[in-house]
């Protein structure tokens, strides 16, 4: 006995352990720990490593810290220059769009739609990886005395990243939708088609079960359909690469995430969803010319004049000269150009308003030299104040080469008996320019032909 | 410490002898965690870093290095069960345990028999052990687990062929951890 324990004690060894480990294994697949639950081994193992792997993040982040704000500043004036203009171009961009998603918001509040907010985010360092290729989960910085749970969605600025899967006292466990064993409810922006994203093996995530009779075209985007309860619906996932048959009558639609998964630094773990209606109150219809209108100088209302140069009330001035829908138009008129008031008609879809609309287009305007006096009541009223010019980007000219961001009484009534207005023509001081950039100037209310 | 001296038992080498090393305890215990903590950290800064498994070439290198069957099982075993630590809770402990006892045994073994210390048969082991690594594993994923792998001879080789460069570099560095 002793010759053959002797003699086969390695692959004794070997065997035993492998017993053991296979054992442990199936003791794990037979009893699996419930969700959120934590192998005491587990627990230890990462709570001891965790705090090392944080340590050496924030300190190399302090070290680039310091390198980047403080001494490596190159770049940076013609950076913001730039960021400056972007932000520029995003507040037109946003003026628009806020319109949008005020209507979008009433249409649900009609429809009695439920509509998901993130309210509470925590921000996170990611600071450590399984390290292995089979498995792609994360560790952040963040655990459960930041109020992390478990299902928990972790999001970047540009697309989600995955959900809490473990959580211990200082650190938690994210499982990115890159991973073969992540599943998210996610929904093609265009076409509306629902399905799964699943992550692979290999890293790459493909949108499953969308029925290979429907039409999908790489480059579509990808956003959550808050099916899985854990994505708030509409965010960022991904966009579509490529289209295949795949099997079993469903389409292999490959999905590049909006997010930079191997490169994440910083997340965001979304602590609280709420869910609620949208508010009415808030949705009186503006225009997003009003929208950008407020972002912009104004000056107080002048009282209006009459024809004859004589001042008259701003509010009596408007319902006079300005018959439903005529001088109702926004960039001839200004952001508040088409609000009624007591008398007056408002064609359907202008917005009741004040009644900037005429006391701008009778007084307070601006008259550029070498401009023609205009004919009508308008020509009266001008104001004599000195001239400004303004950039071309706030005002297009008009077809007739008059300027349009002006209110009506500096563009030609009519264009043939008009001298060329100058172009560039910036407003009175205070003054709100009253021009949606993307529409032409049309003439003043009062000269307009009525249709 | 100093290195014990194994009679010659059928080694293919030229040598008659060879030679065991012994490592401190500090050196046994710190390597294997050192080598766990960057495979763990570095990922989030190289994309590309997963490749490289640095616990597999520890392992590796403790085994051919020490030629003890026995300790190359529980060096593996202790290294797979550390790895599958941080695995997540899709990895149920003691797949890379599983995987890494083999490959220790294998490479202990075979420390007994050739000459592990030129860098072509470094290399050539770490390759062909590499690829036996990925097999056990996906053998426990596949067959005991049930989970759903992708073997890719492609992938594999590439894996491989990357392991064995960087372990040389890395045999290199951790022969200063030896004590004739």
């Amino acid at each position: 006995m002793e010759t053959f324990l002797g003699r086969y004690k390695n692959l004794i060894v070997l065997a035993a352990i492998l017993f053991a480990q296979i054992i442990g294994l199936a003791v794990q697949v037979r009893r699996p720990s419930q969700l959120g639950e934590t192998r005491l081994i587990r627990l230890w193992a990462i709570s001891a490593v965790t705090p090392i792997e944080g340590a050496v993040v924030h300190m190399q982040k302090w070290v680039y810290g310091g390198w980047s704000n403080y001494i490596y500043l190159r770049g940076v004036r013609r950076e913001n220059r730039e960021l400056r203009a972007q932000v520029e171009r995003m507040k037109i961009e946003d003026a628009r769009l806020s319109e949008d998603a005020r209507m979008a918001r009433r249409v649900q509040t009609l429809l009695g739609f439920k509509e998901q907010y993130v309210e509470n985010t925590v921000a996170a360092q990611v600071i450590g990886t399984s390290g292995t290729e089979q498995s792609r989960v994360l560790y952040i910085d963040k655990g459960a005395k930041d109020g992390i749970k478990t299902d928990m969605a972790v999001i970047t600025p540009t697309g989600i990243v995955g959900k809490i899967v473990q959580v211990f006292p200082t650190s938690a466990q994210v499982l990115p939708i890159n991973d073969q064993f992540s599943g998210v409810g996610a929904v093609l922006k265009e076409t509306r088609l629902q399905g799964i994203l699943k992550g692979s093996q290999n890293g790459t995530t493909t949108l499953q079960y969308i029925m290979s009779d429907e039409k999908v075209e790489p480059g579509e985007e990808v956003l959550t359909s808050g099916g899985d309860r854990i994505f708030p619906k509409g965010l960022p996932v991904g966009k579509v690469v490529s289209v295949e048959p795949g099997k079993d009558l469903f389409l292999n639609i490959r999905v590049i995430p909006s997010s930079r998964l191997d490169q994440l630094e910083e997340v965001l773990v979304v602590t609280k969803i709420t869910e609620k209606m949208p508010d009415a109150k808030d949705l009186a219809p503006i225009r997003a010319a009003d929208i950008l209108a407020e972002r912009l100088p104004t000056v107080p209302i002048k009282p209006g004049t009459d024809a004859a140069g004589n001042p008259k009330p701003a509010d009596t001035a408007a319902g006079a000269n300005a018959p439903a829908g005529t001088g109702a138009h926004p960039s001839a008129t200004g952001p508040t150009a088409n609000k009624p008031v007591a008398g007056a008609t408002t064609a359907p879809g202008v917005k009741p308003n004040s009644t900037a609309l005429t006391t701008r287009s009778t007084s307070g305007t601006t008259t550029t030299p070498g401009m023609k006096p205009l004919n009508g009541a308008a020509t009266g009223t001008t104001t004599p104040t000195k001239p400004k010019t303004t950039s071309p980007a706030t005002i297009p000219p008009t077809p007739n080469g008059a300027a349009s961001g002006e209110t009506g009484t500096e563009a030609p009534v009519n264009g043939n008996d008009a001298t060329p207005a100058p172009k560039r023509v910036k407003p009175a001081p205070g003054q709100t320019p009253s021009t949606n950039p993307d529409q032409p100037a049309k003439p003043p209310a009062t000269d307009q032909p009525q249709p | 410490m100093s290195s014990r001296v194994m009679p010659f038992r059928g080694s293919y080498t030229s040598r008659e002898q060879v030679a065991v090393y012994e490592f401190s305890w500090p050196a046994l215990i710190f390597i294997p965690l050192l080598a766990l903590l960057i495979q763990i950290f570095i990922p989030t800064k190289v994309r590309y870093f997963p490749i490289i498994d640095l616990p597999f070439l520890v392992t590796i290198f403790f085994a051919v290095a020490r030629r003890n069957p026995v300790s190359g099982c529980v060096t593996g075993c202790i290294i797979g069960l550390m790895q599958d630590l941080f695995a997540g809770p899709s990895h149920p402990l003691g797949m890379y345990g599983i995987s890494l006892t083999i490959i220790g045994y294998l490479a202990s073994s075979l420390g007994l028999k050739i000459d592990v210390e030129n860098p072509g048969s470094r290399f050539l082991i770490t390759y062909v052990f590499f690829v036996v690594h990925q097999g056990v594993y996906y053998g426990v994923a596949h067959g005991l687990l049930r989970q759903t792998q992708v073997w890719s001879w492609s992938h594999i080789a590439i894996s491989a062929l990357a392991n064995a460069v960087i372990g040389l570099f890395v045999f290199a560095l951790l022969d200063r951890f030896k004590q004739r």
